[in-house]
């Protein structure tokens, strides 16, 4: 599957309060939540961002609460994938859970800047920086989180596990 | 093999002889709960999946702590969602406002987290029960409806840091300066993914109320768990709150650790981070007077009795600074009737501090002490993001309880011992 789009780039330790203000967690509406993503970081982010755009970052992108607005927000804005240095845990577990597809490349992170247009191979992780003419290859995801993926979800899985059962 | 004690517990629910670092292991879990916030996601995946039942009602937990008593309309809805499902699914675990309590203070408390378990949350600060010897660790909502239909989940073992914390404590320092220091040299990612262990003489003498502040901000350095073996001072804690049976596990020695950190404690002051960054760490004595506006005690860091005690043996016989509101929430209703029977709550408001129903409130910035633009509060919880107690503007300082509580007394950032001197 491929992904094209234009990036907004964003610094290191991006918190999950940076991703959607705890102000905001009184709904699990997507687009309630998508209409405030990125607030307390970019408060021009979420009234410009485009269906495809990319986001990039620096190390340790959603560190902080467990939420899951996080990639909610992300996702419901739009944005068609995250590229970042390294990913905190929980917001890593949450994404692939949810079907946001995220990337870890240290090189390509380094790289890429705000408005460069990116286009990503997400099966072979080849990141094509159309802007600067560049390539980046991002780490592979794990085999069993690809089965995740393609079960549709770690709920799905959970259904294929429950239908198995009956 | 010698085995580190996150190896030995998710090998025994994994029903393996043995684990290795980077392995993927589907592992039984003993515990599994989420809040007002994390909750309702997790119902509504529960329900469009089509599950009947949840995988054991003793061990599916609710817990509304984050905008109750109800902020909003919008979150009263959401707190009903947790009413309805834990009457819906017959869950003797709801705990309702009047009830409740903070949920990293409250299901220890309760004896409902053990040693040797493995406990789910959806709340980034489950890796607390560490404190107990069990391997916690907080997961999103999809990973705690997947729980509650099946009774399993997945997780990579993670590699092993050990933290040695040799020499004495000075007065007023405490869990919350150990860890706050930790990160402070390791950084908001210098244990990502990995089980920080922490160990040495100084833990061998720690309370549980400073061995819960630390393993509950494993987290902040980017942390799976946070562990401390569990002892004697475990044992005294558990046994008389224990509602289910439970199992000491230990590291051997030979096991294999990623990084050893030994670090001298002796001549650590009391310290804060500054903000926005909870590794942003310094000395109280280093940094220059910061004047503040707000002071909030409490939390799942730091709202047990102990810290309340520690903050009203500064409070005692003082009054907070004129244009400081000083907010203290005891994290459970227990530990509010003992500060009460202890006389703590008197002091707080012989002080003209204001004391709150048990609530995070503040420390995510939901209602209960919101900061306005410019403002700066010192409090006892657990992060200094940017907005995180409110306007995009405001700062975050974080410390333990005795300096928050000198804070408000004086007006800026301040040193126990200059208010007591």
């Amino acid at each position: 599957m491929k992904i094209k789009g234009k990036t907004w780039k964003f610094g290191n330790d991006i918190d999950t309060d940076a991703i959607i203000p705890a102000r905001y967690l009184n709904t699990t509406d997507p687009a309630a939540l998508a209409s405030h993503c990125m607030e307390d970081a970019d408060a021009q982010f979420a009234s410009t961002v485009k269906p495809g755009d990319i986001i990039a970052a620096g190390k340790n992108f959603g560190c902080g609460s467990s939420r899951e607005h996080a990639p909610i927000a992300i996702k419901a804005s739009g944005v068609s994938c995250v590229v970042a240095q390294s990913f905190a845990r929980i917001f890593y577990r949450n994404a692939l859970n949810m079907g946001l597809p995220i990337l870890e490349c240290p090189e390509g992170a380094d790289r890429i800047q705000t408005g460069d247009e990116l286009e990503i191979d997400l099966d072979s992780g080849v990141i094509e920086n159309l802007t600067r003419k560049e390539k980046y290859t991002a780490q592979a995801i794990p085999p069993f989180m690809q089965k995740l993926i393609k079960a549709g979800g770690l709920m799905e899985y959970v259904r294929e596990q429950m239908s198995g059962q009956e | 093999m010698h085995k580190t004690i996150s190896e030995k517990i998710l090998a025994d629910h994994a029903g393996k002889s043995e684990v290795f670092p980077d392995e993927l292991v589907e592992v039984r879990i003993d515990f599994a709960f989420g809040n007002d916030i994390t909750a309702p996601l997790a119902i509504e995946a529960f329900k469009r999946s089509g599950a009947k039942k949840v995988f054991d009602r003793e061990r599916v937990c609710l817990v509304p702590d984050h905008f109750v008593p109800n902020k909003d309309i919008a979150s009263a809805v959401q707190a009903r969602m947790l009413r309805d499902f834990a009457k819906e699914f017959d869950l003797p675990y709801y705990f309702e406002v009047g009830r409740m309590g903070v949920e990293h203070a409250l299901l220890p408390e309760q004896g409902l987290v053990l040693p040797g378990d493995v406990v789910i949350g959806a709340d980034s600060h489950t890796c607390t029960y560490g404190a107990l010897g069990a391997f916690a660790t907080g997961v999103g909502s999809t990973d705690l409806a997947a729980t509650m239909i099946t009774g399993r989940l997945w997780f990579k073992t993670p590699h092993s840091m050990k933290f040695i914390y040799r020499g004495k404590l000075r007065p007023w320092v405490g869990g919350k300066d150990i860890i706050l220091y930790t990160i402070g040299r390791i950084g908001v990612d210098g244990a990502r993914y990995r089980a920080m262990e922490f160990e040495g003489e100084v833990i061998d003498s720690l309370p549980m109320a400073d061995r819960f502040s630390m393993c509950n901000m494993a987290i902040e350095a980017g942390a799976k768990v946070g562990l401390i073996a569990p002892d004697a001072i475990t044992e005294q804690y558990v046994n008389v709150r224990a509602k289910r049976p439970y199992k000491f596990y230990r590291s051997d020695p030979g096991a294999t650790y990623e990084a050893v950190h030994e670090w001298d404690l002796s001549a650590l002051e009391p310290v804060v981070a500054l903000p926005h960054s909870p590794e942003n760490v310094k000395q109280v004595t280093e940094i220059p007077k910061t004047p503040i506006d707000q002071v909030v005690i409490g939390s799942c860091t730091n709202g047990r009795l102990e810290d309340l005690r520690l903050a009203a043996q500064v409070l005692k016989g003082k009054k907070v600074a004129r244009g400081v509101r000083c907010l203290v929430i005891p994290a459970t209703q227990l530990v509010y009737m003992e500060a009460m029977e202890e006389g703590l709550i008197e002091t707080f408001i012989e002080a003209e501090a204001a004391v709150s129903t048990p609530t995070c409130g503040p420390c995510l910035g939901g209602h209960m002490g919101i900061l306005a633009p410019g403002e700066s509060a010192v409090a006892t919880t657990n992060r200094n993001f940017v907005g995180r107690m409110g306007h995009v503007e405001s700062k975050v300082y974080l410390s333990n309880p005795a300096v928050a509580a000198a804070s408000a007394v004086l007006g800026r950032i301040a040193h126990p011992e200059e208010v007591l001197s």
